[in-house]
């Protein structure tokens, strides 16, 4: 399975992000850099994690319109699988690929801890190496995700089994304990939590991996 | 031209961050707040002359960038 990882200036776990595809897929992601406008032939595109142009004007909002945005639009639209992780999941959101605005977490504090993750979803390219109700433990890092939509956007997404994890608990603030959403055509995931960090014995878990394994078998069932 | 876009929050939306704020001012005495929001002020400076053209290169900036719809009104005010 090949990957790209976008590069943004403000970017932070993009290695992170690297090493992850590279130890659950085998094959080590390209790099591109947000101001490329063309992305190579790739199964899956991410956004990874970070404080791209300092979270200037809101979280992810200028990264959003960088101009490899515009062909990661378009492969999104081709059916190609986008994940983004915590910024990357806001940089989506901005970029209109996801609907909604993660907003500052309702107690204002950064949150950087371990949490209960509930897999919604085993319908996707993102998560069906899980089962729908698995809790997980993964990891968070954020200062803005307290996921807002409207009301109507929101029983899209309920309605149409695009909720791919919940906190288990109130986190942030989020509406529906949302912690990661699909698009409708459900190649697109953003999701605050990060599994990226969570794929190596000395993370002290392996079950980010799940993401990563989804997507290697919904890769292998397209080229079958 | 110059132009003040204003983006405040929507009503009903929480703003932790306004809320924030009203504390801090409660616990320097200035009590009697009894709610704030905050918001973003953008001064532009337009080498547009025509004020018609103006709002509507000015609309499209907050539509496409300044403001995020989902949660955010804005004001345009040309001066």
């Amino acid at each position: 399975m090949k990957a790209a990882v976008v590069v943004f200036p403000g970017s932070n776990r993009d290695r992170d992000m690297m090493r992850a595809i590279e130890i659950v897929t085998g094959h080590a992601p390209v790099a591109v850099w947000h101001g490329d406008t063309d992305l190579p032939p790739v199964d899956l595109v991410t956004l990874p994690g970070g404080f791209t142009y300092g979270d200037y004007l809101r979280a992810g909002a200028i990264a959003a319109r960088a101009p490899i945005m515009t062909a990661v639009a378009e492969r999104a639209a081709a059916g190609v699988p986008v994940l983004g992780v915590c910024n990357g999941f806001q940089i989506l959101c901005e970029a209109g690929l996801l609907p909604g605005i993660l907003m500052r977490n309702a107690d204002l504090h950064f949150i950087c801890k371990p949490v209960r993750l509930k897999v919604e979803t085993a319908d996707s390219v993102f998560t069906n190496a899980f089962a729908a109700g698995d809790v997980i433990d993964c990891p968070v890092a954020h200062g803005e995700g307290n996921y807002r939509c409207g009301e109507a956007t929101l029983r899209e997404l309920v309605g149409e089994d695009r909720i791919a994890f919940r906190y288990v608990d109130d986190l942030n603030g989020s509406v529906d304990r949302i912690a990661g959403i699909l698009n409708d055509r459900r190649n697109v995931l953003g999701m605050m939590p990060h599994p990226e960090n969570l794929v190596e014995p000395i993370h002290g878990g392996l079950s980010g991996r799940g993401v990563f394994e989804s997507l290697v078998d919904a890769a292998l069932e397209v080229t079958a | 031209m110059k132009a003040r876009v204003t983006v405040t929050l929507k009503n009903g939306v929480l703003d932790p961050q306004g809320k924030a704020i009203a504390g801090a001012l409660a616990g320097l005495g200035h009590d009697g707040v009894t709610d704030i929001r905050q918001g973003k002020v953008f001064d532009i400076d337009l080498a547009e002359t025509d004020e018609a053209t103006a709002r509507a290169r000015l609309e499209a900036m907050c539509e496409a960038l300044l403001a995020n719809t989902v949660v955010e009104d804005y004001r345009i005010d040309l001066g």
